[in-house]
């Protein structure tokens, strides 16, 4: 094996981690406030994906229009996630709360396969791709990770400057707390699934950069955000983060070593074992 | 109860003769829908032995597939019976639920976490099944190799699908039975405590481990010949319908509609999905494909807010407080 394949894929690994970020930390997001691991999570990114597809390449609308479409619908998506699935079912057993955004999942497979056929859809951007030092990068992955970057350090600087942000960090670490001090958690969840849908929109609209939209999207990257936020620590940002870089790594690199699936099975095999030794995340302190 | 079991063997009766019943054209589809039936049933019913504790496995797919493809393997390579084959692919099922057992329950992953972990799994054998493509067909699948004039028991091939047709019914009868033990042992009892408060069980001596993983390997085995039977009945296997998170939540989905806490929930919810994607299916033919799955969507997501124990556990409930409040007028 050339070193040169190596050192590509690492970087493809870190461009990559970006995005992966972007979904974990959205998905960390809502975990942490509302309790609920919210399956279909990347199948609300593939419907903002199929968004920014319609404006752009069938109304005709300009990229960064549609990709605007794409963050609005994302965020209503979030709000009424939240408003019609979770809110009814808050108090009973986490797991019906699992499922019940696993029968989401299935609706929104279902439906999109029923409205736009397992077609896959790719949105065509012509973008430069440059080589450094006999390394190509191109643009469609450069472009994405740095506005992925820009958006985790925009959450933080939300998470930690402004009111609400700090509402919602306090209702993470101690949602009976926040309710003993008055403070309403109703409107917090809402805003917090407004910014997870937002999250989700932002990663649709950089993914189709460099993906196709079809209706099983979400099956290609779901089950690896949540190994991302387990793997990291649920509800805990900083890890989720590290976590992204980690996992893919894992699956650039194996995947070029070894075969595209065994970077995944590595990968989960990770996980797995990292369930055992450490379940609270690679940033929990041992118990 | 009287009344009850007389209706239950009346339509045990009717089950039994259903395949010599004059249906003309019908029959080989008829037959062919109450297969899946049954066999999903029951696999659903091997999924709730573990579901109705707590121990929401999202990754029975792994045991699904690695039953299918163990015999169907051994048997185009090597051209062992399934019969050994069914042996063997249990063996390797149960192998996988005890590794992934044992410290799943002594680390006290539970929940959520328990969930994600075997999700997991599933996906590892997926992907296994998948980047094993010289063996195994990769996600093209491969076909059971036919025996030709050496169809019969000893190949468990036939041509004729009321054999098949009893094979699993029996399955299925046989799934209720392990079903109804479960839940009138102590071993129920000890889950139920265990499923409330780990610690609160084991401070009243049961023993956590190993009921759960005595529970789990039960699961395992049931649901790997449950994918035996459907390898050997559809002769084909596939990484996407046989494990990975597929089919390891239509698994789940099917008892949640139905009801995970009751003997026929899994075999309710079954049905009813199965009726609804064929008589869609019917209806409108593939013009409309991925329709029956948005409203089984829709009516998963409208069941769980609205009836958390499923169609057949809240029909159920009513009828038993109904009749309840009736005998309490009497006294």
């Amino acid at each position: 094996m050339e070193p040169i394949f190596l050192v590509e894929a690492a970087i493809n690994g870190i461009l990559l981690g970006g995005v992966l970020a972007l979904l974990a930390l959205g998905l960390n997001l809502i975990f942490g406030v509302l309790d609920i691991v919210w399956i279909a999570y990347v199948d609300l990114v593939m419907v903002c994906m199929y968004a920014i597809y319609f404006f752009h390449v069938a109304f005709g609308w300009p990229i960064w229009a549609a990709g605007l479409v794409s963050l609005v619908a994302g965020t209503l998506l979030g709000v009424g996630v939240h408003l019609l699935i979770i809110s009814p079912i808050l108090t009973s057993a986490p797991i019906n709360q699992l499922l019940a955004t696993g029968g989401l999942l299935f609706f929104l497979q279902s439906a999109a396969t029923f409205l736009w056929t397992t077609d896959h859809k790719t949105v065509r951007l012509s973008l430069p791709s440059y080589e450094i030092a006999g390394i190509f990068l191109p643009a469609t992955r450069i472009i994405p990770f740095a506005i992925s970057i820009l958006a985790v350090i925009a959450l933080y600087f939300f998470l930690t400057r402004t009111y609400i942000g700090t509402a919602i960090r306090a209702v993470s670490q101690d949602r009976d707390a926040m309710s003993l001090m008055g403070a309403s958690p109703q409107r917090i969840y809402i805003v917090t699934s407004a910014v997870g849908g937002l999250m989700a929109g932002l990663a649709g609209a950089l993914l189709i950069f460099q993906y196709s939209v079809h209706p099983f999207f979400g099956g290609q990257f779901g089950p690896l955000t949540f190994m991302i936020c387990v793997l990291g620590g649920l509800g805990n940002m900083v890890g989720a983060f590290i976590a992204s870089f980690i996992m893919s790594e894992i699956i650039s690199i194996g995947g070029v070593v070894i075969s595209t699936e065994m970077g995944y099975v590595i990968a989960f095999v990770i996980f797995i074992v990292m369930m055992f030794v450490r379940p609270g995340g690679i940033m929990a302190k041992r118990e | 109860m009287s009344r009850g079991r007389l209706f239950a063997g009346a339509l045990l009766v009717c089950l039994v003769v259903a395949p010599f019943l004059p249906m003309g054209g019908m029959q080989q589809y008829v037959l062919h829908v109450a297969i899946q039936i049954f066999i999903w049933s029951f696999i659903g019913q091997a999924w709730s032995l573990m579901g109705r504790f707590g121990l929401v496995s999202l990754g029975h797919g792994a045991f699904l597939g690695v039953g299918a493809y163990t015999t169907t393997l051994l048997w185009n390579f090597y051209s062992l019976t399934p019969w050994i084959g069914a042996l063997l692919a249990v063996a390797a099922s149960v192998a996988i639920a005890v590794v992934l057992g044992i410290p799943c329950f002594r680390f006290r992953v539970i929940g959520h976490y328990f969930a994600l972990v075997t999700l997991a799994v599933g996906e590892v054998i997926r992907l296994l099944i998948i980047a094993e493509r010289d063996w195994t067909g990769g996600s093209l699948g491969a076909s059971l190799k036919t025996a030709g004039t050496a169809s019969g028991l000893w190949t468990l091939q036939f041509a004729d699908k009321r054999v098949f047709y009893y094979a699993s019914l029996g399955m299925f009868l046989a799934g209720l039975w392990v079903w109804d033990r479960v839940d009138r042992s102590m071993a129920r009892s000890a889950l139920e405590a265990i499923g409330e408060d780990e610690t609160a069980a084991a401070s009243v001596g049961i023993h956590v481990t190993r009921f759960k993983l005595g529970i789990t390997v039960v699961s395992a085995a049931l649901t790997a010949l449950g994918g035996v039977l459907y390898a050997q009945y559809i002769s084909y296997v596939n990484p996407d319908t046989l494990s990975g998170i597929g089919v390891s939540l239509k698994i789940v989905f099917a008892v949640v509609l139905g009801g995970m806490y009751s003997l026929m929930g899994p075999l309710v919810g079954t049905a009813l999905t199965t009726a609804l994607s064929e008589g869609l299916r019917i209806a409108f033919g593939l013009k409309f494909l991925g329709m029956a799955e948005t409203i089984y969507g829709l009516l998963l997501i409208i069941s769980i807010i609205f009836l958390p124990s499923g169609i057949y556990g809240s029909i159920r409930e009513a009828i038993r407080r109904r009749t309840a409040g009736t005998a309490g007028v009497r006294s």
